[in-house]
């Protein structure tokens, strides 16, 4: 059970949190001039990391905001957390 | 084909009985990897050891090996809840499932080795009008499809697991549910330790403590695997790493429509039989079955965050077992003995690929998400079968890595139970 | 008869109180502060149960939660019985009723004991190996194996006790009461940190508590009387919780543990009732300070299992502590000093004891030279190669060890005995530290596994850490504590530690025998009957991970989870194998640390708890007026409302009618309703629905559909332009939360620069959806003063009125197809609304449906119900619903998908409405359809979505999807059923009122 320290509330338990998956994958701006394959890129591939991964997460039992947490996703290590729209801290 | 081995049986248990089981041969080699093999199949899994026996039994390829990073059988393989049974909605998804269960019909005796299948049925719940129809929908295609399925009414419910606490009174009621009589459950260790012997008879170099650290191509062809063991030179990768596939996906650049997720199960103290079927239920999320030492067995749900750590959060053990004690007040006294964690990659649409990738040699045979054990004897044939022929086979067609960019998903969790 | 084995006084036993319990239908006495075991060793009675596998005759012993044997049923019969419980961890109490379990008959006389006799056909993994012939016999096979398997019997009745939860956040957890966490706990508290002290019996102390041992000493003190008086002084420590009979079951990430607080179970029975039994702490620390001790491992010889033969340390528990002997003629068996300890402690209580066995060549240590005086006879360099007794131990046999210990020499030696201790050394009860995700590293020269590090937020101090010795305790604990806990002074600066104690050991994992290995029977695992001849043979056979080991001969997977054998089982494999310990490795120690119950594990959440109810403010009238409800997510929706004794087609032909003939009213409350405010809400809409939004003017309603980023279809509702910049927008009742959530990360994170704020305001509205051609007049009653003409408030329109001082939005809109409103007001007056809307309709014979009859209402126009007419795999295209996707929009949530090979594929399936050949005849939702029936494989098309009586129409109607549907306009198709096929032909989804000129009726 991870203790989250939501950038707008402080330290919360993680049932109060939902995992919202790999961050920084943009929406694009122009999906019709997108072949079918970078769609599908877009939509469906992910990184799915062994190790640091940026994901997203929203604090969805209490102030509903989403952010980034930096973790490791194989000893589940939260290295950072970030606003959405700050600048992902280098590693 | 078992003439290098000792044939199992009683008499065989007893005639070493006589010489107090000293001279029980192995039941698989611990070999040097060679330096090159015609494939290597990466992960030593029920499907990975399932797909190396077919590749030697139906493809006649001996000159393979399968490599495992721990030891067989220790992944999934070994942590899952063992329901078996091919009750799926899509005719894509049909025919892959009852494919594999009427392998495990005859695995034992195929294997010489008791995998323990145990076809005592499996139950799925309907708690609230949809699910009543989706189910309904589900027997309906099953049966157009050649695959048992029966409606139960509330009353047959109860009276096919009477321990269910069918009134009407409580907070979901069972509305009626399903009926797979040849589904069932089976001995997880066994059909990894089966497999591996059976391909090991044939000549299958299986290599433990072995793990992949990169793959070598020449232009958009594999040409072998580095491992913690050495090089190993092949020409076919089939990579079944389940929660790691995307790792192994990774070392060879692509990206593949999985995240790795930690799926939890637990199991009670043992007890004398109190059910003997297995039942889901998804809509209050709570699957149980009893082991043949009499524990419970109960799966619970996936957490929704990637981790590769095989460990999961307390809250999702707390709703599966709020759930069964909803459906089963009698175990309230049971005491949870053991919960552990396994690392499951789900695909978006809850259905698996068997597949060839971009990269000529390499395939891929993963997200099985948290129901792959009962896929494992078909999965390894139908996967060696694309191997061996570069081509899959009608059954696994529809599983292709292509789906996701077409839009041809084959969506099993829209209307169906999911995936366990 | 039983003798009476009560030896001494002890000031944890009262005995006064004398207490009466069953054990396997027979009275005994015990007194209160005894655990099960220790009254039925005072009696006497050390078979308790009988093993898994071989059904041997088994004792107790251990004196603690580790204990593999002795584990009964109590209370069988009864609501509260509980199967697998340990006699070692139950305080007895009056009405205590305990039985032996896995036996039949009686645990005396076991018809499963010819197991035992039939041990050499089952080795370990043997059923791999056969139950394969014939093939369909395993079932049967099966069958006996799975009756003779299990160990107690599952409760079959619900359980009469409450369980609780509570959260705890503190600065300082101690696990474990010993000397350590004592101290531990005690300067964490006085340094002003927040504490929590929990240990898993009912009193303090651990084993240091009735440590006599006159050879140690702190501050001139036995380490016994200088604790009590430590204990003592916790009781003024401000900032110090103490619970005991709490057992921490788990150690999960972040320092957040479970522990099970026991209230009731030491109760006597009259006493439990209406109390809580159990609670969960659910604890999240800041540091924890694991001082969990260290568990006596037995020694592997042969028949080391037979009733009598116990730990060492709990022969010495069970006669300091409890005041038992736990036999007459007692004998140790030993590798180190710990057994010499138990001995001078039954010897000094006067109890015999004939002799102490010990591998070891020699030992000079003050307590050995003790013994010596004492005049207890000790053979050196000997062991025990078979033991006899079939239900008590009555003797064994010993031999000289050879120098290298792999084999015996010399003439056997027989004792009479029956209590034997066994003392293998200590092994440091890792399990919570390993829980927690850190690993361990092995200590070549103790032979046990130790933590590897200390964290700031978690250290193992004492034995658990791998100090043994008090004085190394103190001095270790003094200095981690003032690492962790950054602080400069301690009590124990200036604590006087006087020791002799050696730890001399010498360690053989598996002792030998004159017999060959393969006639003997030493057990590893006594409650699976695992012996170190199962492990060789697994080895032989090729296993040789750890993992693979356990599970083929199943060590360490009886209740226990190994905690007595699983560092044998390490080390036969380690010296069978030729590879060093460290490198082995160890099995995983899962969570939980002793067996959990699951109510506890559940708490409240049982019954009506189990999840929450979401009602509407209309609800009291719909429970009043009968009606029959459905589960919609979490809320409760009335479903139909039979009058007099209608069946469920009765009530809803009847209401079906009524709403198209006169006047109908449904609780619409529970659909999803979402605020939008902002400067850019009209660019959001555009961006989430697929048809255009900002042409909308205010004060009009307009239908959306939503889809998800893969093109499929993901909810539905109509939203109202109530201002400039607002609008409110309804979702479906089970997508409401979720369609939220969307939003708001589109919200937040795609589109940050969009001036958009969305509110659920679900729960603050009350709906009433009057309809009908009568509702127009009905409405012009209750609001005499809005004007209701087409002109003024035509159809897809709002109006914001009062009905009395009550505000109201009322939506002309219509999912019936019918006249209709959607009056919606303030929660609070939502049933004063229903109840004015029943009164006014009274003389239009107004009539109440419930949602069976909206489904029925909206399919006879076509309308659907995303999530029943769709499956998460239906594009807007594919429910013939092109008209509502814009092609004018350069975007919209889902929009390139739609445009994929296999989205535009012509023939996909389609969404049609479908009549059967016999009017009469309803088809089952979710039946298939087929166009050929003499295929095989049969191909289907699609299946039905919606079916009902139309009693509007006076024929049955279906909702369906079919492949290339949309192209099949009249075509003969069949619904094939179990036992006949039915005809049916694809027909326009809308069956009624095509040209919607009802809407303005």
């Amino acid at each position: 059970m991870f203790l989250i320290n939501c950038p707008y509330c402080g330290e919360r338990d993680q049932q109060e949190f939902k995992a919202g998956g790999e961050a920084h994958i943009e929406r694009p701006k122009q999906p019709t001039e997108l072949s079918d394959d970078e769609w599908a890129e877009y939509l469906f591939m992910r990184k799915n990391i062994k190790g640091v991964q940026f994901e997203r997460w929203n604090h969805a039992h209490g102030c509903r905001k989403w952010f980034n947490m930096v973790r490791d996703t194989s000893n589940d290590e939260i290295k950072a957390i970030y606003k959405m729209g700050e600048k992902p801290p280098s590693q | 084909m078992f003439s290098m081995k000792s044939k199992y049986s009683v008499f065989s248990i007893i005639k070493n009985a006589f010489s107090y089981h000293e001279n029980w041969g192995k039941a698989w080699k611990d070999p040097t990897p060679k330096k090159e093999y015609d494939a290597v199949i990466v992960g030593g899994g029920g499907h990975g050891l399932a797909t190396a026996y077919y590749l030697a039994k139906k493809h006649k390829m001996n000159n393979i090996a399968v490599v495992e990073k721990g030891w067989i059988g220790g992944g999934n393989t070994g942590r899952n809840t063992t329901i078996i049974r091919s009750n799926y909605l899509w005719d894509a998804s049909a025919g892959l499932y009852d494919h594999a269960l009427k392998i495990w019909e005859g695995l034992s005796q195929e294997l010489n080795y008791n995998v323990m299948f145990s076809q005592r049925g499996v139950m799925n719940l309907a708690h609230n009008l949809q699910d009543v129809r989706d189910l309904k929908r589900r027997t309906h295609a099953n049966r157009l499809n050649g695959i048992d399925a029966v409606y139960l009414s509330t009353e047959e419910v109860k009276k096919f697991c009477p321990i269910i606490n069918t009134s009407p009174d409580i907070r979901y009621p069972v509305l009626g549910g399903t009926l797979q009589r040849r589904a069932g459950t089976a001995r997880h260790d066994a059909v990894a330790w089966g497999y591996a012997r059976g391909a090991d008879a044939m000549g299958v170099d299986i290599i433990q403590n072995c793990e992949v650290k990169g793959i070598k191509r020449n232009g958009n062809s594999v040409e072998g695997i580095e491992t913690t063991k050495g090089f190993i030179k092949t020409k076919k990768v089939g990579v079944v790493a389940a929660g790691h596939s995307s790792v192994i996906a990774n070392m060879a650049g692509l990206r593949l429509p999985l995240e790795s997720k930690p799926l939890q199960a637990l199991v009670s103290e043992p007890v004398k039989p109190i059910i003997d079927t297995v039942v889901m239920s998804n809509a209050v999320h709570a699957y149980v079955s009893q082991s043949d030492k009499g524990e419970l067995v109960i799966g619970a749900g996936t957490d929704d965050y990637v981790s590769y750590t095989q460990k999961g959060s307390h809250q999702i053990v707390e709703g599966t077992l709020n759930a069964i004690l909803e459906l089963y007040p009698i175990f309230s006294r049971m005491r949870m003995l053991r919960q552990w964690g396994g690392i499951v990659d789900i695909c978006p649409d809850a259905s698996p690929i068997l597949s060839k990738t971009s990269i000529k040699g390499l395939y891929f045979n993963c997200g099985w998400g948290t129901g792959g054990f009962k896929a494992t004897p078909g999965s390894g044939d139908l996967f060696a079968h694309t191997i061996a022929n570069d081509e899959p086979h009608k059954l696994n067609a529809a599983f292709n890595l292509n789906r996701f960019v077409s839009g041809d998903l084959v969506d099993e969790h829209g209307a169906a139970a999911v995936a366990h | 008869m039983t003798k009476n084995l009560r030896v001494k006084s002890s000031e944890y036993i009262d005995e006064t109180n004398r207490i009466s319990f069953k054990f396997n239908g027979k009275t005994y006495h015990g007194f209160k502060g005894d655990t099960l075991a220790s009254a039925l060793l005072a009696n006497d009675v050390h078979l308790v149960g009988r093993s898994f596998k071989y059904h041997r005759p088994r004792g107790i012993m251990t004196s603690g939660s580790e204990e593999p044997n002795a584990i009964v049923q109590i209370n069988p019969g009864t609501n509260r019985t509980e199967p697998n419980v340990r006699a070692t961890e139950v305080e007895i109490y009056e009405g205590l009723d305990a039985s032996s379990q896995n036996c039949w008959p009686s645990v005396e006389f076991d018809i499963g004991g010819i197991n035992n006799f039939l041990s050499p056909f089952f080795p370990a993994g043997f059923y791999y190996k056969t139950f394969m012939w014939p093939a369909s016999f395993w079932e049967k096979y099966e069958f006996f194996i799975r009756h003779s398997a299990g160990l107690g019997k599952s409760p079959t009745s619900s359980d009469p006790d409450i369980y609780d939860h509570r959260n705890v956040h503190c600065d300082v957890l101690v696990v474990g009461a010993g000397i350590s966490g004592i101290q531990a706990a005690k300067i964490s508290a006085k340094n002003n940190f927040k504490t929590l002290l929990v240990d898993e019996k009912n009193e303090l102390g651990g084993s240091t508590i009735y440590e006599n041992n006159e050879f140690n000493k702190i501050n001139n003190k036995t380490p016994s009387e200088w604790l009590k008086k430590e204990i003592e002084e916790l009781k003024g420590i401000k900032n110090l919780e103490i619970k005991t009979r709490t057992s921490v079951a788990a150690y999960h990430q972040y320092n957040y543990l479970l522990a099970r607080e026991n209230l009731t179970d030491h109760l006597d029975a009259k006493d439990k009732t209406n109390k809580i039994r159990q609670r969960l702490l659910k604890i999240r620390a800041k540091k924890v300070i694991l001082a969990t001790g260290a568990l006596e491992r037995p020694l592997i010889f042969n028949n080391n299992d037979r009733p009598g033969i116990m730990l060492s340390s709990a022969v010495k528990k069970y006669s300091e502590f409890y005041g038992v002997a736990c036999g007459s003629k007692n004998l140790f068996f030993t590798n180190n000093d710990s057994a010499y300890e138990s001995a001078l402690s039954l010897y000094n209580k006067g109890i015999n004891v004939e002799a102490i066995i010990d591998i070891r060549e020699q030992s000079e240590s003050k307590i050995v030279k003790k013994v010596k005086e004492a005049g207890i006879k000790i053979y050196w360099s000997h062991t025990i190669v078979d033991t006899a007794g079939y239900k008590r131990l009555n003797s064994v046999s010993i031999m000289k060890l050879s120098n290298d210990g792999t084999s015996v020499t010399g003439s056997k030696i027989s004792i009479w005995c029956d209590c034997l201790g066994v003392a293998g050394g200590w092994t440091p009860a890792v399990h919570l530290y390993t829980q927690s995700g850190n690993k361990l590293k092995f200590d070549e020269e103790k032979k046990v596994f130790l933590p590897n590090q200390n964290t700031s937020e978690q250290i193992s101090v004492g034995s658990c850490g791998g100090d043994f010795k008090i004085d190394e305790i103190i001095k270790n604990l003094n200095h981690k504590l003032k690492d962790t806990l950054n602080i400069k002074e301690t009590d124990l600066d200036n604590i006087k530690v006087e020791i002799d104690q050696e730890n001399s050991k010498r360690n053989i994992w598996l002792l030998p025998s004159d017999k060959p290995l393969g006639k003997t029977k030493p057990f590893v695992d006594y409650q699976n009957d695992a012996t170190a001849k199962d492990i060789k043979l697994a080895l032989r056979e090729g296993f040789r991970s750890i993992e693979h080991v356990k599970r083929y001969t199943t060590t360490g997977m009886g209740t226990d989870q190994g905690k007595l054998g699983n560092m044998h089982a390490l080390g036969i494999i380690a010296d069978t194998a030729g590879v060093k310990m460290g490198e082995l490795g160890t099995t995983t120690f899962r969570p939980p640390y002793t067996p959990l119950t699951f109510g506890t594990i559940v708490g409240r959440n049982v019954g009506k708890f189990f999840d929450i109810f979401r009602r509407t403010p209309m609800n009291d009238w719909h429970v009043e007026n009968k009606a029959q409800f459905e589960n919609v997510g979490q809320w409760k929706r009335a479903w139909y409302y039979p009058f007099n004794g209608e069946t469920m087609h009765q009530a809803v032909q009847r209401e079906s009618k009524a709403a198209r003939e006169s006047a109908g009213i449904l609780d619409a409350s529970t659909l999803g309703k979402i605020d939008i405010q902002g400067s850019d809400a009209s660019e959001f809409l555009n961006r989430v629905y697929t048809n255009a939004w900002s042409k909308l003017a205010i004060g009009k309603c307009r239908y959306g559909l939503m889809l998800n980023e893969d093109g499929m279809v993901y909810d539905d509702g109509v939203t109202t332009r109530l201002g400039e910049n607002h609008y409110i927008m309804t979702t479906t009742t089970g997508g409401a939360a979720n369609v939220l959530g969307k939003l708001e990360d589109y919200l937040q994170t795609e589109w940050p620069e969009l001036d958009v704020y969305l509110t659920s305001v679900t729960d603050h509205y009350a709906t009433a959806s009057l309809c009908g051609p009568n509702s127009k007049k009905i409405l012009k009653k209750i609001i005499p003063d809005l004007d209701l003409s087409d002109e003024n408030f035509p159809h897809m329109s709002f109006k914001e009125a009062n009905i009395g001082n009550i505000q109201c939005r009322i939506m002309r809109i219509s999912f019936t197809g019918e006249h209709s409103y959607e009056i919606n007001v303030q929660a609070s007056y939502g049933k004063d609304l229903w109840e004015k809307c029943m009164e006014a309709g009274q003389e239009f014979n107004i009539t109440p449906y419930g949602t069976e009859t909206m489904h029925l209402l909206r399919a006879e126009k076509g309308f659907i119900i995303v999530g029943q007419d769709t499956d998460g795999t239906m594009t807007p295209i594919d429910l013939q619903m092109d008209w509502i996707v814009s092609k004018k929009k350069y975007d919209f949530i889902g929009k390139r998908s739609l445009y994929r090979s296999d989205t535009m594929r012509e023939d996909r399936k389609q969404l049609v409405g479908l009549l059967t050949d016999d009017p009469n005849i309803v088809l089952e939702e979710g039946a298939q359809i087929v166009s050929e029936l003499n295929q095989n494989p049969v191909e289907m098309l699609g299946h039905v979505t919606s079916s009902y009586f139309s009693p509007n129409l006076n024929k049955s109607i279906a909702l369906a999807v079919v492949r290339g549907g949309k192209d099949m306009m009249g075509k003969k198709l069949f619904v094939p059923m179990e036992n006949k096929n039915i005809n049916v032909t694809v027909a326009n989804p809308v069956f009624y009122d095509e040209k919607n000129e009802r809407l303005n009726a």
